[in-house]
């Protein structure tokens, strides 16, 4: 129940795009037309699922302060979390260059579609943003980490196809020249993001 | 100075300052630009972070350019700047401490933030370690200026104050002046950028699009 809780609060409430301003950059850089933009959504969800579940274990059982106490009462005392950077980024790194190669070998149609932006990933804010927040929330089991993992990827994908759809119909209006492509699709996004502040608050009663 | 910065080099770190600004023109590093400007003081730290991680990573990775095997960069590339970051965020636990709780999630953040991927597959792969140094000086201080314009206009109008300090004097207070609390919130920062945008696309026409 928990887990659903997360998953509906990071979707709307704590959204990637609009409350912490994760994954920017590809934002803005590939939000030109819908079907790419959902590519790309689809492409982080996939990969959000299967790193933050990974880090998250790693993350309690071996780089927590005491989190290596498994190993006997000597180990008890070891804080590894200096590591984390590296650790994260290295796992997101190499599970990006798997992913790519297992769905190039097994699904060469989603490949196709997904192909360009799969190595991308490695280096979007979102990915690393997730993971940094999980170890700051302190996720009580690997329900609520997955859950998360899912409601980010989902929020921020819903994010980029919305800003997509309107930068779409936007091409027909006649923008101020020096605003036009980048500094419209800013003010753009805070307006979506005054929206979605009406959903603070939201979440699924105990 | 004369020697030391030819006209070439002169370019390559004024360039980032205005026409190439990594934020405004190369649209590279805009998460934690947006996040950390509520006020003055940790928009000002990141900069400083920021500059020095660029600058520093530039060197590294182009000392190491003829050395790197093209299939394996970007993970090399991503462990040279996890390092450097690492370091930086544990200075700053040990001597700014509220600052860099402040900071949280998005010191860490500087690793995948685009400003250093651009720079070090842009330039750094490709020329010497003095010109990347100063490229990527060049480059953080762009990025710096930016974060610190839309950290100042942030901090004034929504809390009165800079660097913490009250600047609105008690007595417009009296008379009925209030905070804007949407200063505070994220969207404004977003609004600012796109003013900075329009300010500085009306004054170079070249860089407009269509």
């Amino acid at each position: 129940m928990e887990a659903l809780n997360i998953f509906v609060k990071s979707i709307f409430v704590d959204n990637m795009i609009f409350a912490y301003f994760l994954g920017m950059c590809s934002y803005l850089a590939v939000s030109k037309n819908v079907k790419t933009s959902l590519g790309l959504g689809i492409a982080v969800i996939f990969v959000l699922f299967i790193t933050l579940p990974v880090n998250y274990l790693l993350e309690t059982y071996i780089l927590k302060e005491g989190a290596l106490a498994w190993l006997g009462p000597k180990f008890a005392t070891v804080d590894l979390s200096y590591l984390s950077f590296i650790i994260f980024i290295a796992v997101i790194a190499a599970i990006t260059q798997l992913v790519e190669m297992i769905v190039e070998k097994f699904t060469p149609a989603l490949y196709n579609s997904l192909g360009i932006f799969l190595p991308l990933i490695a280096v979007n804010c979102a990915i690393m943003g997730a993971s940094l927040f999980m170890q700051q929330r302190d996720f009580a089991h690997l329900g609520e980490a997955t859950g998360y993992a899912l409601g980010s990827g989902v929020g921020w994908a819903l994010a980029i196809v919305g800003l997509a759809a309107i930068r779409e119909k936007m091409e027909y209006s006649n923008v101020p020249t020096p605003l036009r492509g980048l500094g419209i699709a800013f003010i753009t996004v805070a307006l979506m993001g005054m929206a979605f502040m009406c959903f603070s608050g939201l979440g699924i009663p105990e | 100075m004369g020697k030391l910065l030819s006209e070439k080099t002169k370019k390559v770190f004024l360039g980032p300052l205005n026409k190439n600004n990594p934020i405004t023109v190369q649209v590279l590093g805009i998460c934690s630009a947006l996040a950390v400007t509520a006020e003055l003081k940790p928009a000002l730290v990141m900069g400083i972070s920021v500059t020095i991680i660029v600058a520093f990573s530039n060197v590294i990775i182009s000392l190491l350019r003829n050395t790197i095997p093209n299939s394996i960069r970007i993970i090399v590339q991503l462990v040279v700047v996890a390092a450097l970051v690492t370091v930086v965020s544990e200075i700053l636990k040990a001597f700014a401490y509220d600052v860099s709780v402040q900071l949280s999630v998005y010191i860490g953040l500087i690793i995948t933030n685009c400003i250093l991927m651009g720079r070090l597959e842009a330039f750094a792969m490709a020329n010497k370690p003095w010109a990347s140094f100063i490229d990527g000086l060049g480059n953080g201080f762009g990025y710096a200026w930016i974060l610190v314009v839309i950290a100042f206009f942030r901090e004034l109008f929504g809390s009165g104050s800079l660097f913490g300090f009250p600047i609105i004097p008690e007595k417009l207070y009296e008379w009925g002046y209030i905070n804007n609390g949407l200063m505070i919130l994220p969207p404004m920062a977003l609004i600012l950028v796109a003013c900075i945008i329009w300010i500085q696309r009306s004054r170079n026409k070249e860089l407009q699009e269509k």
